[in-house]
């Protein structure tokens, strides 16, 4: 199957507060890893932010990124995940 | 670039695999070993394990890849093969045990758990080796690890060989007196199947079909925690809501499914084959199938009503996976098996979920009498009558039936054999004391029903 994006799903759920845009971008920048497009949600009691991010010139493969964005997740007391676009392509769209 | 989808659908993805256990089951590599034949045994048993080296060589570096590029967890990587019958057919007789542990090395050479196809098929009538490989396989399955085992007894067309029937009530007993000092776990590896599919990934019944290509992939999907949540989220919907909620889980399911079937594909270069949308619940809290029927409103599994509740759950998942896959095939449905199903272990304690009532329910659940343990002492005949029901069963219907049940030796109704981890627990069901014993020596073939009959 080829492969027709490169970009991947980032989702951080949990209880707002400062910082937390701040702290995924650094993550994300520090990859090389482009934000192409970030909103915010409530899901329940939840604060649930989502971001569009090209991988495609990121500096570190997609398991390294998700595995930073899970460790800065524990860090901040958040649930912070990636997934490939696909998914969400492949579930949603037919 | 806008985001093309939205929060909801982000965050219902999200939670579908970390809260709700959607994952593909397993990745299952379909082998043709038909060119492995060889009149020496031991050249026939070595070709084996070549083959499957050779074709199953990057097919963990292949699911572990899948798995980090997309997020989706994969839980097992599986290798299913030619019937080992067909194969070993012009080798000694004394070769299938060989075979067996050519396959058992080879799985373990190449990092999968399981490998599915030492098997018969013998609805009809049975070759020498096919009667070869039915004595192996109490051997077969007790001295390796891997290796799963699967007879088809039965078919549509071809009606129940009851002498295979009558056979395979020995094998059963023989495979758990084997194995006895584990609860008699041999018999978890053996399938005995009316109506056998070729394309099933599922173990322990999965074997590459004589009608497929030398290699291909099949993905299972599971997800009974997702159909839960959609179940429970509708308290109040009829039930024309509720098999629609149903289906549209089913479908997104079974997209993962498609996705990863796809991706593997690609990968090692072999050709996709199906996709399996089956609800195969496992002993983890939110895996099991027996709670969705709950969540319909039943007290209890097994009470009034569960038949009903199976038929409206195993139909929905279907129509909802075909419409997601270009292929889907396999078993898709609703697996019930006792000992892996934490609602169906509670159920079966209580004396609610009786050996009858799951019987019922496999006319209308994706395979059949699956994990169940009954008492060491059941004769060799009622076993066959248990298959010859399951066999009647699938062969009226169109559809595939199963039976894998452990009589553990010693053990008695009201114990519980604990086969430890994803085979979960299983408490001893009572079966019926009578003897079929005469019904089994008649012997014969029960000939095709009418509906076989329908070109």
């Amino acid at each position: 199957m080829q492969q027709k994006s490169n970009r991947i799903i980032v989702t951080v759920i949990g209880h707002d507060k400062v910082g937390i845009i701040a702290n995924v971008s650094t993550v994300l920048a520090d990859a090389h890893a482009n934000i192409i497009d970030i909103s915010q949600t409530t899901m329940d009691e939840f604060f649930a932010m989502i971001m569009m991010v090209d991988v495609e010139k990121a500096s570190v493969p997609f398991d390294e990124i998700k595995r930073r964005l899970n460790a800065k997740g524990v860090e901040m007391g958040l649930s912070i995940d990636a997934q490939h676009e696909d998914v969400f392509k492949y579930m949603h769209r037919i | 670039m806008p985001m093309p989808f939205s929060a909801q659908e982000i965050v219902e993805t999200i939670r579908m695999v970390q809260m709700e256990n959607l994952d593909i089951r397993t990745i299952t590599l379909g082998i043709s070993l038909r060119g492995c034949a060889h009149p020496h045994f031991e050249t026939m048993a070595s070709n084996v394990y070549d083959t499957v080296c050779r074709r199953a060589e990057k097919l963990i570096a292949a699911g572990d890849a899948i798995q980090r590029e997309y997020g989706i967890p994969i839980i097992n990587k599986r290798i299913s093969v030619t019937p080992i019958a067909l194969v070993a057919e012009s080798s000694a007789p004394d070769g299938y045990i060989a075979v067996a542990h050519a396959l058992d090395r080879a799985a373990a050479e190449v990092g999968v758990n399981f490998i599915g196809g030492f098997s018969a098929l013998v609805h009809k009538g049975m070759t020498g080796g096919d009667r070869a490989l039915i004595a192996a396989i109490p051997e077969a399955l007790t001295s390796t690890e891997r290796v799963c085992a699967s007879v088809n007894i039965g078919t549509t067309r071809a009606g129940i060989n009851m002498d295979a029937v009558a056979d395979m009530g020995h094998i059963v007993k023989e495979t758990a007196a084997r194995s006895a000092d584990r609860g008699g776990l041999g018999c978890a590896k053996l399938v005995v199947f009316c109506n056998a599919v070729e394309d099933n990934p599922f173990m322990a019944g999965a074997f590459h079909g004589i009608g497929e290509p030398e290699c291909v992939i099949n993905v299972g999907v599971s997800g009974p925690g997702v159909v839960l949540t959609a179940v429970r989220r509708e308290p109040d919907a009829d039930f024309g809501q509720l098999a629609n909620a149903i289906k549209r889980t089913a479908f997104k399911v079974t997209r993962m499914g498609e996705l990863v079937g796809r991706a593997a594909s690609d990968k090692l270069g072999v050709p996709f084959g199906i996709v399996d949308l089956s609800l195969a619940p496992t002993p983890a809290l939110g895996d099991s199938v027996a709670h969705i029927l709950e969540a319909m409103g039943l007290e209890r599994v097994g009470t009034h009503g569960s038949t009903a509740a199976l038929a409206l759950l195993n139909d929905a998942v279907k129509k909802g996976g075909a419409m997601a896959s270009s292929y889907v095939g396999g078993l898709s449905g609703a697996f019930i098996p006792v000992s892996e199903d934490a609602g169906m272990i509670d159920a079966a304690m209580m004396g609610t979920l009786t050996f009858d009532k799951l019987e019922a329910m496999t006319c209308v659940c994706s395979v059949g009498l699956d994990m169940i343990a009954i008492p060491g002492d059941t004769p060799a005949a009622t076993i066959s009558a248990i298959i010859a029901d399951e066999a009647a069963i699938g062969m009226i219907n169109h559809k595939t039936t199963a039976v894998r049940i452990i009589p553990a030796p010693g053990s008695k109704v009201g114990d519980v054999i604990e086969f430890g981890g994803l085979l979960g627990r299983a408490p001893v069901m009572a079966v019926h004391r009578e003897s079929s014993a005469a019904f089994i020596r008649r012997g014969g073939r029960i000939p095709a029903p009418l509906q076989g009959l329908n070109n």
